[in-house]
């Protein structure tokens, strides 16, 4: 399909390279509805038709938990790669990032620098003793050798608060970049969101979301590339002019070259830093994804594609916010009576696109967009479904007895109700910055799951004890600040000035997960944490040999 | 779930193995080196943000726009998929060469 888009969109930039139909209605303010956009509208249908169908086929192959869960293990290493890449290159990426690069500059290549590293360390520490220890959830890695229930609850609350905050963003994205290009109303957009996310799941699990999730990131790079291509065109390929001109039209002028606004202090830079460096190792939905490759090779390959992919694509991310600096902030066609941009800052890589590639490109781009949350919300259901059925109900209610079907049934209907969920709370948060809503899930992911799930695999000291109170801790301490700090407390609750002055947690909730963990397992004497540390290295030589570990066969 | 490893004694053999030990000592120190070269560029990084972020807004020459920041920001993106890559490649290639061997001779 990309093939026949990259022809549209190719035929389209050679013809209309002006051209605001779109975004003609400029006058009525941010929020009105904009003129039904065809092109966009037609090439999303072509995109919903073809996963629809890939669901078909997914649902006709997929049987058995283990199709549903991890596709039966058969996904290759660069497939998974992509796939991964394209489960972390969310709306929020692209819409956020570009937002963020246009408006503050260079403090978007902070956010962007923090959602890559953590990938490295993915490689370094977790990979493959992950691969060889799990069989579908992160949880089942972390409960190892530690005592089943009380571990998976946490783990299961850890990833829903996760999945939640996620969701939000993404719709939330969903909502207003169908109100800005496909003139549908922002609570249809979120509906459709919901629906079609659903039905992905439901029908087609792991496979289908693999399909979806690999399909979005090939036509999302190809539709960055171009953009970023046709940025550096209009510069003559200069990367020095193309700062220049961004500087001589940008209102904060040589300011936007160097790091300002968005990390005001010390605690601030670090805090932010550590979530999203390690909070990347701690989404639940990235960690699932390592369970549908054969071994721990190909989980190894599926990591570096995925880092290669999501690094070249945030170079691509800073060269489009820069371009939208000049191509977009100095267009009237772009921007509303008051000089804002029309749709909000979260629109000018969309804007870009118009005015790079004409109303056909615009379409694409928007399609694309669109198609980006898709795969993320898909990816975020099916993880928060499993944290249900398979952490919850099978793991804490059934005591690892349940029955294959009836788990699998269990995950159905949690992604029915999660899909409710997310079209509510989507309503709900209408008017959130995007890129903060993922910025605190990181730091969740930060702060419990991380700890746990890397203390699991590399200290023998570890017990339940220290893993439940300790993670527990480093969630609880995560979410208060959260809630204590700037974005809600004031920007949400509207009160003054916030009570916990830093906008990012994980720099203190990170350090309670880890000193909680610590002191709670070194100073568990009890019988079953004897034991807990016994079956270290038994678990030691399955996470480093592979041996025993679950493979394409469920078992 | 199904308890550590599928047989009671086999791990114990695995462990005592020496190109076991040759392996987990050798991969160890390999990924131990990569994470903390990655994890001190990058928290320099966000150092120089927190704590002195004029270098990173020194142009690279002067009368020039683009700044340290740019090419220190963009380098490390480099660095973070090149080192990526060096693992993959020797963990894929050496050291699965040598975890063969420790299954081989254990199946002996």
């Amino acid at each position: 399909m990309n093939i026949v888009l990259a022809k549209l969109a190719l035929v389209a930039a050679g013809s209309l390279l002006t051209g605001a139909t779109a975004v003609a209605d400029a006058l009525t303010g941010p929020v009105t509805q904009q003129s039904l956009n065809v092109p966009a509208i037609i090439m999303f249908m072509i995109f919903v038709g073809i996963t629809l169908y890939i669901t078909w086929w997914a649902s006709k192959k997929s049987q058995s938990a283990s199709d549903y869960y991890a596709a039966g293990g058969n996904i290759t290493g660069f497939q998974n790669g992509l796939a991964i890449s394209g489960d972390f290159m969310s709306a929020a990426s692209f819409l956020g990032i570009s937002a963020l690069v246009f408006t503050s500059g260079y403090d978007g290549l902070i956010y962007s620098m923090g959602f890559l590293v953590g990938w490295p360390m993915i490689m370094f520490l977790i990979a493959e003793r992950l691969r060889n220890l799990g069989r579908y959830t992160f949880a089942d890695v972390a409960s190892f050798r530690l005592s089943k229930r009380p571990v998976r609850i946490l783990s299961a609350f850890g990833s829903l608060a996760v999945v939640a905050l996620y969701l939000i963003a993404q719709m939330v994205g969903a909502g207003k970049l169908i109100q800005l290009l496909f003139g549908l109303n922002y609570h249809i957009a979120v509906v459709v969101v919901g629906v079609l996310m659903v039905c992905y799941v439901l029908f087609g699990g792991m496979l289908a979301t693999t399909w979806v999730q690999m399909i979005k990131a090939a036509i999302l790079l190809f539709g960055a590339s171009f953009m970023a291509l046709m940025v550096l065109m209009h510069v003559d390929f200069s990367i020095e002019g193309l700062f220049n001109q961004a500087v001589a039209v940008h209102s904060s002028g040589a300011s936007i070259m160097s790091p300002g606004g968005l990390v005001k202090d010390p605690i601030s830079a670090i805090s932010l830093g550590l979530a999203l460096m390690f909070g990347t190792a701690g989404l639940p939905h990235i960690l699932m994804r390592f369970f549908t490759v054969s071994n721990a090779k190909e989980a190894r390959k599926s990591v570096f594609v995925a880092t290669g992919f999501i690094g070249y694509f945030y170079i691509l991310t800073f060269i489009i916010g820069f371009g939208a600096i000049i191509l977009v902030s100095t267009n009237p066609a772009f921007q509303d009576s008051t000089g804002a941009i029309i749709g909000g800052t979260n629109m000018v890589a969309v804007h870009l696109a118009n005015a790079v590639g004409g109303s056909i490109f615009l379409g694409f781009i928007s399609a694309v967009a669109f198609a980006t949350i898709l795969a993320v919300v898909a990816g975020l259901a099916l993880a928060g479904a499993s944290a249900i059925s398979h952490d919850l109900y099978a793991g804490v209610i059934m005591k690892d007895n349940a029955d294959e079907k009836k788990e699998v049934r269990i995950s159905k209907i949690s992604v029915l109700v999660l899909g409710i969920v997310a079209i509510v709370l989507g309503i709900a948060f209408e008017s959130q910055n995007v890129a903060f809503m993922v910025g605190l899930a990181f730091s969740i992911a930060a702060s419990c799951n991380f700890p746990v799930l890397l203390l699991s695999m590399y200290w023998r000291q570890l017990t339940t004890r220290g893993a439940v109170i300790g993670g527990g801790m480093g969630l609880a301490t995560a979410i208060v600040l959260m809630i204590l700090g700037p974005t809600i407390w004031v920007q949400v609750l509207g009160n003054d000035s916030p009570i916990y002055p830093y906008d990012y947690p994980a720099l203190f909730s990170m350090a309670v997960a880890f000193i909680g963990i610590w002191l709670f397992s070194v100073t568990d004497k009890s019988a079953s944490a004897a034991r807990e540390r016994e079956l270290f290295d038994a678990q030691f030589v399955r996470s480093q040999t592979g041996i025993g570990a679950s493979g394409s066969v469920a078992h | 779930m199904n308890r550590p490893t599928h047989n009671d004694t086999q791990w114990r053999d695995i462990q005592r193995n020496a190109s076991f030990q040759e392996l987990v000592q050798k991969r160890s120190r390999f990924a131990m080196t990569l994470a903390i070269i990655m994890l001190s560029l990058y928290m320099a990084f966000i150092l120089l943000i927190a704590f002195a972020p004029g270098v990173l807004g020194t142009p690279l020459a002067s009368g020039m726009t683009t700044t340290w920041g740019i090419l220190i920001g963009l380098g490390l993106i480099v660095v973070a998929i090149a080192l990526t890559g060096l693992y993959v490649r020797r963990a894929n290639g050496e050291f699965d060469r040598l975890n063969a061997r420790v299954l081989e001779e254990i199946e002996r």
